[in-house]
């Protein structure tokens, strides 16, 4: 039993951050990270994440890479007199003890020229670029087509 | 995560708000310009013919006698089209078999890539009482006019994206306009302007 205990700390410390996890750099949290599953490899897929900035200096989100898009890229949905238009967003503010979500609707990560098919329940990293916190790689949960979020047990409450 | 909620919660207060002060404006607007120019047509007075994903030729004629949810989209999109073809999924389940009665569609703006073959394969991940409809370009001016959406082609890198009227349109089983599920709006406000088309 204490063997079985031993082995289970054990593996938890050694395995890689799992999606859902939160990931800690400096003083940003990094949360929810999910994708949706894709048809093919023709269409853009999209990158969500929570990031939380506990700190007291404002930060900014100036980029994202994967091994899963030739051209990530930044961009923000904008719904103006009912017509959604998505621009290219330079970067996302993430003010000093604010949370900014990249969510459905609003800022998101859109994900042009993927390099394999996105299977709902499997993952791949992101890593992300922080004007002054640097980088970060992060699991990215892929969920089916029809998600709204990361579908994580909320546990934070 | 409770700031969180309330941020949530302040922000979708101010978007509600906005969202009335904008109606208002739309409808206001709509009545200066002799009656209701900005408001989609009865389904009954408009003219198109486009084809569904399993390759039938469809007309709105067609639907008069079942209400009617309407949405324009493309299945390159990556952010509002899959967020709301599964709203609307999760409002058909919600409603049950209610839905059977509803005609739900997704009306290309990009029938460039958008063949019905493609629609089928994109749809297969959603409900399937939602029915893609796509059809040469001139027939896809001609819906949304009546439709009063909007759609345009954006370059972008080697490709291009589509700007679209994102909201979910409302109809009667008579054909008559019955709302707008707004993009922002919250969506648990959804599904009562549903049923009430549905009634």
């Amino acid at each position: 039993m204490r063997h079985l205990l031993a082995f289970l700390v054990l593996s938890l410390a050694i395995s890689p951050a799992m999606a859902c996890e939160t990931v800690q750099l400096g003083s940003l949290e990094i949360s929810e990270a999910w994708s949706r599953a894709s048809i093919g490899m023709a269409r853009p897929g999209a990158f969500y994440v929570t990031i939380r900035n506990t700190g007291a200096t404002d930060d900014t989100l100036t980029a994202i890479t994967t091994p899963v898009s030739d051209k990530p890229m930044l961009h923000e949905t904008v719904v103006k007199d009912g017509v959604a238009s998505m621009p290219h967003a330079m970067a996302i503010p993430v003010p000093a003890g604010s949370t900014m979500a990249l969510e459905p609707g609003g800022y998101h990560g859109m994900l042009m020229g993927l390099t394999k098919v996105l299977k709902e329940g499997e993952e791949f990293p992101v890593t992300l670029t922080f004007r002054e916190a640097g980088h970060v790689t992060v699991p990215v949960l892929i969920r089916g087509m029809g998600a709204r979020d990361a579908g994580c047990p909320d546990i934070k409450k | 995560m409770r700031r969180r909620r309330l941020l949530l919660a302040g922000a979708s207060g101010v978007g509600a708000l906005i969202m009335t002060l904008g109606l208002g404006w739309w409808r206001s607007r709509g009545d200066v310009q002799s009656g209701s120019s900005l408001m989609p047509l009865p389904i009954g007075e408009m003219s198109f013919t486009l084809t569904d994903h399993r390759g039938a030729t469809v007309k709105p004629s067609d639907w008069i006698g079942r209400p009617a949810i309407i949405f324009f989209g493309f299945t390159w999109c990556p952010d509002v089209c899959p967020t709301t073809l599964g709203d609307i999924t999760l409002w058909l389940e919600e409603l049950g078999h209610d839905a059977d009665r509803l005609n739900t569609f997704l009306i290309s703006v990009d029938p460039e890539r958008d063949t019905p073959e493609e629609l089928a394969a994109y749809l297969s991940n959603f409900d399937p009482r939602i029915t893609g409809l796509t059809g040469p370009l001139g027939e896809i001016e001609r819906a949304a006019k009546g439709f009063r959406a909007t759609f345009e082609k954006i370059p972008r890198g080697d490709g291009y994206t589509m700007n679209h009227t994102a909201g979910v349109l409302l109809f009667h089983d008579d054909g008559r306009f019955g709302g707008i599920v707004d993009y922002h709006e919250e969506r648990r406000f959804a599904l009562p302007k549903i049923r009430r088309v549905l009634k």
